[in-house]
């Protein structure tokens, strides 16, 4: 094979500028070809998903929103190692720990839990290593299709507990389930 | 007397109406068949499959704010967009929409005013057409905006010359001025285009170059040659020049149905007329001419999303000496022809 005819992608052609032929230089019949060409695109079916009321289909390994989840019996399982924030590449992740006080036990399943849980959504890029950090299963990366919300404020992307912990009626249907 | 002045009123003002809804869902047209040329959707939020778009897009323009340069002549940077608008809706005056109507045993033609250089009229509002753009960029106070409507205005001086010449064949066929005329003489399936096919094309490419649309459009492109001769045009000043776009669009589209395709006249129409009566023909007529002008204006925009914009110097090239040069070989060669059949 020769340097010339060498092509990767197989769609390599010479120029060339030869003169164009009476008909070519009218340019009306390329005109012409270009308008059927134009035409055929109007009755092909359109590529285009109107997004609020269809969503496109998640690949199966999607990563949508972080929910902290409850074990059981609805206590929160996370215990503030803070793994996750030290996996994290993008460093979006702070928390703060408190001890569980008497009385608690119901609310949170370690002695140690997470009094402030944030994950700064700007920050954020979905890679899931919070998720594969976690040793007590609490953080996740759910298959939610609604990613962040827009905002006007940059305060409105700080994402707290109140936003990523699991609502409990969630937690009471899946232990319905199980 | 007064009869007539209120027809013609009411007849004036239908068209001016109709002028303007076309002008106005051109606009939606255009995005619409923009997007589905292309594999999309186009607007469809506005109304169901967006057919509120315009009165949005109007809201939007009426309620942005209104910028006025610091320009040496106030007046005429208001007028130049009120030029282009008027020119675009007087051509309407001299069109022969149908044939005539019986109501109430009187006759109403359907066409405002018959005049016999209706032909000649029509070339000399469209030549006023260049001052709308000549003024609205001069008054800009802006360079870029002056150098967009000397070259705007200059390819659309050039493009009348050929498209004057273009017609002189098919008046030599017809030999009147006035569209009435040439309407009735296509009566049947005598369409002027199956007799001057280089005259129409000749023609319609000039209309394209008259209306400053695709591949003639170098009156306008954000891209590459700054906006053009509306730079300093906002809000609905700055619509007004893009309405009188789609207007004269419509006219345009109008003229070339006229001219050659016939305009009202469709095959079978002497049998509807005996057997329907002469008003069903009509409005017959007057919808077949409204489905060529629409067939038209869909014709533009399909141009448009198909072929890039000219160079400068190939646009002057195309109009000056390949068009000119077309022109007068089809009037010669259509002068032959006439006194060869004359002879037979």
């Amino acid at each position: 094979m020769s340097m010339q005819t060498m092509s990767l992608s197989g769609r390599k052609k010479e120029v060339s500028n030869k003169k164009m032929s009476f008909w070519e230089s009218l340019y009306l019949v390329a005109i012409f070809k270009g308008l059927m060409i134009t035409i055929r695109h109007l009755f092909t079916r359109k590529v285009t998903i109107k997004f609020p009321e269809q969503v496109r289909k998640r690949a199966d390994v999607w990563r949508g929103r972080h929910m902290l989840m409850r074990d059981d019996q609805g206590r929160e399982r996370c215990t503030a190692c803070g793994l996750c924030a030290l996996a994290c590449p993008a460093e979006a992740i702070t928390m703060k720990a408190e001890e569980r006080k008497p009385g608690e036990e119901m609310l949170y399943r370690e002695e140690k839990y997470a009094s402030i849980y944030e994950i700064n959504m700007l920050r954020c890029i979905f890679c899931g290593l919070c998720e594969e950090a976690c040793p007590k299963q609490a953080i996740y990366l759910t298959k939610s299709g609604e990613l962040v919300p827009a905002a006007y404020d940059r305060e409105n992307f700080i994402f707290g507990k109140d936003q990523l912990v699991m609502p409990l009626d969630l937690a009471i249907a899946n232990t319905k389930t199980a | 007397m007064s009869d007539f002045v209120i027809e013609k009123g009411i007849f004036i003002t239908v068209i001016f109406a109709l002028t303007m809804l076309m002008a106005m869902y051109s606009t939606l047209a255009e995005r619409k068949i923009a997007a589905w040329l292309q594999d999309r959707v186009g607007p469809n939020r506005a109304g169901k499959g967006g057919i509120l778009q315009p009165l949005a897009d109007g809201l939007k323009l009426f309620s942005k704010e209104e910028f006025l340069p610091d320009t040496p002549n106030k007046f005429l940077f208001i007028m130049g967009p009120a030029i282009s608008m008027s020119i675009a809706l007087m051509t309407s005056a001299v069109i022969p929409w149908g044939t005539n109507l019986q109501v109430g045993g009187h006759t109403v033609e359907l066409q405002a005013t018959d005049i016999n250089v209706a032909l000649l009229y029509v070339f000399g509002v469209l030549s006023v057409g260049v001052y709308g753009i000549m003024i609205g960029g001069w008054a800009s106070n802006n360079k870029y905006s002056l150098m967009s409507a000397m070259r705007a205005s200059s390819q659309m001086i050039s493009y009348e010359v050929p498209m004057g010449l273009a017609i002189i064949g098919l008046i030599m066929i017809d030999g009147s001025l006035s569209l009435r005329h040439i309407a009735e003489n296509q009566h049947g399936m005598n369409w002027n285009v199956f007799y001057q096919p280089v005259g129409f094309l000749i023609f319609l490419v000039c209309s394209f170059a008259e209306t400053n649309r695709t591949p003639f459009d170098l009156a306008e492109c954000e891209a590459e040659l700054i906006g053009g001769y509306h730079t300093e045009y906002s809000s609905m000043r700055m619509g007004f020049y893009l309405f009188a776009e789609y207007a004269s669009m419509f006219i345009s589209s109008t003229i070339l149905a006229v001219l050659y395709f016939g305009a009202y006249n469709y095959p079978g129409m002497d049998w509807v007329a005996e057997n329907w009566g002469g008003n069903a023909a009509s409005l017959i007529g007057f919808g077949v001419l409204f489905a060529k002008i629409c067939f038209f204006i869909f014709f533009y925009m399909w141009v448009r999303w198909t072929i890039p914009r000219f160079r400068y110097d190939q646009l002057m090239r195309l109009g000056w000496r390949m068009f000119i040069p077309l022109a007068i070989a089809n009037i010669v060669v259509t002068a032959v022809v006439l006194v060869w059949y004359d002879k037979l």
